[in-house]
């Protein structure tokens, strides 16, 4: 790996881009035999900036919201050659070429059953275009197109559940992961490429600029969003959940007061207590409370 | 073989001839034929190829972009509303410089909806960077789509073609044609050797981001390939004839009694075969009238235009598209053709018919020869019916 | 004719991003390394590289000083300093 980085330096994302480790992981995780199709986003923007590219591995980017339809291709047509086996492909979005605009090309890719590792980058909203809301963008969030003001609280809507919509098409394998947690991360990756079928994983990737905290705390603030419960670890193989990652949960408040784009309601007690409602909701329907022995 | 065939069915043949690795698309009328009889032949075992069934015209563009990309000979057809529903895959698809082929069977654009055929399609669609090219029958829709893979898949050229045959009028229409044999196919179009594709073994990066330092030099460079394609038309046309005896000249044009012709009407597919037959009408009666028929939209072939044309004084032209606010399509490039150019023609009139399916009679072309005067026509609509004007809202 | 169109990932340097950096750069002190890997791992520019205790480097070329390595690291190893006051952008 080291003779040959599947993902090299000298990409133009932000400085602290969780995105950027999660992207090297899964691919580091996957090897070389890959294919990825990409989405427009800012993974695509800052790695393969013409004469530069990341990527050591074939990679495509075709539009915001058809990398599923192109990687549908990509499979099909190394199926039709006979070199389906041992080659992975990999289609990878962000959350809005995921759950809003490449939704339906995803879910197409899913219902057809293709052989193809799905990723979402979810850093909660269009970050490459400048901080605006998306489908995955949290309740209360503060962005430049659902703004805080005097008649608004920010996002009005909470997360879309697609790692439930992904259930819904019956796929074997759909994960949420977090890049606080990268061996879970890296055991996540495997599972799902051992497994033919469509596989869906949901990472949770802090972005410095949109959420508005140091470079140095992505990775603190990855955790806390796990360890509230905001973000729960979840896994489904099967349509069964398999696994959880237990917390001790934290409160809500010591995650949004990290970040600017909850400044809006540090003080504002009812909003809090509705954002820590959706963490006991999480808590509670995928049972994460750690089990204590006495 | 000389076969009896629906225009689909015999798509679909030469389709299984060129043995495609991928097939993708979505149904719409009036294309639905040509892939129903793909995926019934993929059922039967007759052709061994992937259909993928998609959700969308979208995806099916994307599934082709990306099987091309991987090295494999791929098909699609569509039409109308799914083509617009493409227009981004399919600008797309030629900025990538993927080779690939694909049918439009033309049909009208809605609002109001309506399946019937015109050619506002694919002519919306003209800059996108893919080579059009019109059939005027059904001999001509098949042999264009073996054409058009072998320019296509051409290493001096990689764009994407588009076959464009006119909607229930060729798609739903039966003609005797010769099904090419396939040891011709296979001595025509060699099996496919991509230029470049997504292998693990070579690692690329396809799709780059262009700053303002690149993006001009990619989009100058399809405009380059495609004054080379004007050039290599010609010749795979000659190549193409060696092995079917069928002679399309240049692929550019077809001149039918254009050479002492005083009035000329330009088109593009069908609705040719229509004036052909006003043409030998008229020529019987002695009437020096004559038809240049566009094969070629894009590239376009502006030089020959002016050859085939120069010396007739009133040339009509025959659009079956609009450009809403603009004159209309063909019109407007056979207009460019003399300008700066020594000799022109006194009138270059401009006609619009069919829209929708509207019925291109021989008396609608006969009438288009008549209004042929020494007047120009900016543009007239052919067949109109004024009374259906009269609606008034909000009164 | 071609234009810009595809790129070999072998003919790509990548750009020099050590330039963004700032305020701080990282310094790997070499004392107390036990290799555990993790600033390698968390390493958004993939600069990081080393295998063996108390030889782990940054390539200040591609570092943005996120700082992460140093947040990391279990045994303190890494100190965030200021950028030399010379350095311009």
């Amino acid at each position: 790996m080291e003779n040959r980085p599947l993902f090299k330096s000298g990409h133009t994302a932000c400085a602290g881009c969780a995105q950027a480790i999660a992207a090297r992981i899964v691919i580091e995780t996957a090897g070389p035999n890959t294919i990825i199709a990409n989405n427009t986003g800012c993974l695509e923007v800052f790695s393969t900036r013409y004469p530069e590219t990341a990527w050591n591995v074939p990679w495509i980017h075709s539009l915001f919201e058809n990398a599923a339809s192109v990687a549908s291709g990509i499979e099909a047509a190394l199926a039709y050659m006979g070199k389906k086996e041992g080659i992975n492909v990999i289609v990878q979005a962000g959350d809005g070429g995921t759950a809003d605009i490449g939704l339906q090309a995803l879910s197409g890719m899913w219902e057809r059953g293709h052989d193809i590792l799905s990723i979402c980058y979810d850093n909660e909203a269009y970050e490459n275009t400048g901080i605006q809301r998306s489908g995955l963008t949290p309740y209360g969030t503060n962005t430049t197109t659902s703004p805080a003001g005097i008649k608004s609280i920010g996002n009005p809507r909470p997360k879309k559940l697609i790692p439930e919509i992904a259930l819904a098409h019956g796929i074997p394998y759909v994960a949420t992961a977090s890049v606080a947690f990268i061996p879970d991360l890296q055991r996540k990756i495997k599972k799902a490429i051992s497994i033919k079928g469509p596989k869906y994983i949901q990472i949770s990737v802090p972005c410095p600029l949109g959420w508005r905290h140091e470079p140095s705390e992505t990775l603190l603030a990855a955790k806390l969003a796990v360890e509230t419960g905001l973000y729960p670890l979840i896994e489904y193989e099967n349509g069964s959940l398999v696994s959880c990652r237990k917390i001790a949960p934290k409160p809500v408040d010591e995650y949004l007061k990290m970040q600017g784009r909850y400044k809006h309601i540090l003080n504002n007690l009812e909003e809090i207590k509705k954002i820590q409602g959706i963490a006991d909701d999480n808590i509670k329907r995928y049972n994460l409370l750690e089990v204590k022995t006495s | 073989m000389r076969e009896f065939l629906e225009g689909s069915r015999a798509i679909a043949e030469i389709i299984k001839r060129v043995k495609p690795g991928v097939i993708s698309a979505y149904p719409i009328t009036p294309q639905t034929h040509i892939v129903e009889e793909l995926a019934s032949m993929v059922a039967n075992g007759e052709l061994n190829s992937q259909f993928i069934n998609v959700e969308s015209e979208h995806s099916a563009a994307s599934v082709v972009l990306g099987a091309s990309a991987t090295g494999v000979r791929v098909f699609t057809a569509t039409s109308s509303q799914g083509l617009l529903y493409m227009a981004e895959v399919i600008f797309n698809i030629a900025g990538l410089r993927l080779p690939l082929v694909m049918t439009c069977a033309n049909r009208a654009v809605s609002a109001p909806i309506n399946i019937w055929n015109d050619q506002q399609d694919s002519i919306s669609l003209r800059d996108a960077g893919w080579i059009q090219l019109y059939a005027e029958n059904n001999q001509e829709a098949v042999d264009f789509h073996l054409i058009g893979y072998r320019i296509s898949e051409d290493k001096a050229v990689m764009l994407p073609v588009m076959v464009c045959m006119d909607g229930f009028i060729l798609t739903h229409g039966l003609e005797p044609l010769d099904l090419p044999e396939q040891d011709k196919v296979d001595k025509f179009l060699p099996s496919y050797k991509p230029l470049y594709k997504l292998d693990p073994n070579e690692p690329l990066t396809m799709g780059i981001l262009a700053d303002p330092d690149y993006y001009l030099e990619a989009r100058y460079a399809i405009q380059e390939t495609f004054k080379d394609v004007l050039r290599i038309l010609p010749k795979v046309a000659d190549e193409f004839s060696a092995i079917f005896v069928r002679d399309y000249k240049d692929l550019l044009i077809e001149e039918y009694f254009t050479k002492d012709a005083e009035k000329i009407i330009v088109s593009m597919g069908s609705v040719c075969g229509t004036i052909k037959e006003v043409v030998d009408e008229l020529r019987k009666k002695g009437k020096k009238v004559g038809l240049l028929r566009i094969i070629s939209y894009r590239p376009f072939p502006y030089a020959r235009v002016y050859e085939a044309l120069k010396n007739c004084p009133k040339i009509a032209v025959l659009d079956k598209a609009v450009s809403l606010g603009a004159y209309a399509p063909l019109a407007s490039e056979i207009k460019v053709s003399f300008s700066n150019k020594k000799k022109s023609p006194k009138v270059i009139s401009s006609f619009v018919a069919g829209l929708g399916g509207r019925d291109i009679t021989l008396e609608s072309i006969r009438e288009i020869f008549r209004k042929l005067n020494v007047k120009e026509i900016s543009q007239d609509f052919i067949d109109l019916k004024p009374e259906l004007l009269t609606e008034a809202y909000g009164k | 004719m071609f234009g810009p169109l595809i790129v070999k990932p072998a003919k790509s340097k990548g750009d020099k991003t050590g330039s963004w950096r700032i305020k701080s750069k990282p310094s790997f002190l070499q004392k107390n390394c036990i290799a555990c890997k993790l600033c390698l791992l968390i390493c958004p520019e993939n600069c990081i590289s080393g295998k063996e205790k108390n030889a782990f480097a940054v390539d200040y070329n591609f570092c943005k000083g996120c700082g992460l390595c140093a947040i990391v690291c279990l045994k303190n190893d890494i100190e965030m300093i200021e950028e030399a006051s010379s350095k311009t952008g």
